[in-house]
């Protein structure tokens, strides 16, 4: 029998159970790290009103804000703000 | 308190999923450490269900653990157990029945503090999950030793931990630089796997992206070990004992091949007999 099977393996190129479980841990992963790293949808758009407001003040440029929301440990959230000044802003 | 710590390399042996070889993989690495004339701590960060002496043979010999040393009942030095093979090596038991809020960040940090005086390696050994006890062994790492089975509930499980390393620890809390991640895949199969029934190597490397620490194959010699409470990398002839000795030298900073990871060829006589 041994010897019937090791021939029809040859022939028979099937998927294999580790090829699924690959291809089914590839898709999880990726969705999992995807929601891990997600940022609020409302970020962009909170983003740009901040520096609209900032501009009424001092110059800003677009790169000078950053804005990341961090989850701590159980449900702290910290909204975090990084407005970077140059020194022509103090100035004025 | 950055310049007050010590040089000495914190490593968490992690895994978020449980059974996959994390107090095995501590015991190993830490008696190999030992071996090549490092100082090295064992912590059982497994409060509740204290194990990692058993697996290193001392269970006898536990009078105070983590959790007295914590609550001040008992002094460091009364609570490590020196190993009788190797004398550079000590282990910190977790307590059997305290419970598991005792730790936190302050007091855990100030015992690491303290034990990175005396040792070059502190090695914490985490509990299963990604609750409270996993997170406070991670907290404080500098390296990570990711313990995955080749099976995709162990995968996806450390995936959850890489996570937890990048967010919770203390290194990504201060923006410092991320926990250096080690993936050790253990009880692997090379013949299962080349009959497509398990994933290989490059599967889990390829989902993971983390760098190949080791590669433990499943061993009758693991099971054997941890009867006698002898670590399994002393077990010098068998191939899961070679195959930590690998993963020492590889964490040393040595290049070495990886072994185990193919099928010994069957004779002609079996393949056609079978058996």
């Amino acid at each position: 029998m041994a010897l019937l099977d090791y021939f029809l393996r040859k022939k028979e190129k099937q998927v294999t159970t580790a090829s699924k479980a690959k291809e089914r841990l590839q898709i999880i992963v990726a969705h999992e790290r995807n929601n891990r790293n997600k940022q609020p949808d409302y970020l962009p758009q909170l983003t740009e009103d901040i520096l609209n407001v900032l501009r009424k003040y001092i110059h800003v440029s677009d790169k000078s804000l950053s804005v990341n929301l961090d989850k701590k440990d159980g449900d702290l959230n910290v909204l975090e703000l990084n407005i970077e000044l140059h020194d022509e802003n103090n100035a004025s | 308190m950055e310049n007050t710590r010590s040089m000495a390399r914190i490593i968490v042996v992690t895994s978020g999923k449980g059974g996959v070889g994390k107090t095995t993989s501590s015991a190993a690495i830490g008696i190999g450490l030992a071996l090549k004339g490092h100082k090295v701590v064992l912590i059982d960060f497994d409060i509740g269900l204290r194990n990692l002496d058993l697996i290193m043979g001392c269970e006898r010999r536990v009078v105070y653990d983590f959790v007295n040393v914590i609550n001040g009942e008992a002094t460091l030095n009364q609570a490590l157990i020196k190993d009788k093979r190797v004398s550079s090596l000590s282990v910190l038991p977790a307590s059997q029945t305290r419970d598991k809020d005792a730790l936190n960040k302050e007091n855990v940090g100030k015992v690491l503090e303290e034990l990175g005086k005396t040792f070059d390696y502190i090695l914490c050994d985490s509990p299963a999950g990604i609750e409270a006890g996993a997170m406070m062994a991670l907290y404080y790492a500098d390296e990570a030793i990711v313990t995955t089975n080749p099976e995709v509930s162990s995968v996806r499980d450390s995936d959850r931990i890489l996570g937890m390393l990048s967010s919770r620890s203390r290194r990504a809390e201060l923006g410092l630089d991320p926990i250096k991640e080690h993936l050790l895949l253990t009880r692997y199969s090379p013949k299962r796997v080349e009959e497509g029934e398990m994933l290989s190597v490059e599967d889990v490397k390829d989902i993971l992206a983390i760098p190949l620490l080791g590669v433990i194959p499943e061993s009758e010699a693991v099971l054997k070990a941890s009867n006698a409470g002898e670590p399994v990398i002393l077990d010098t002839e068998s191939d899961a004992g070679k195959a930590y000795q690998d993963v020492i030298d590889r964490l040393l900073g040595e290049t070495v091949d990886f072994r185990f990871l193919v099928a010994e060829k069957k004779g002609i006589l079996s393949r056609i007999f079978g058996g």
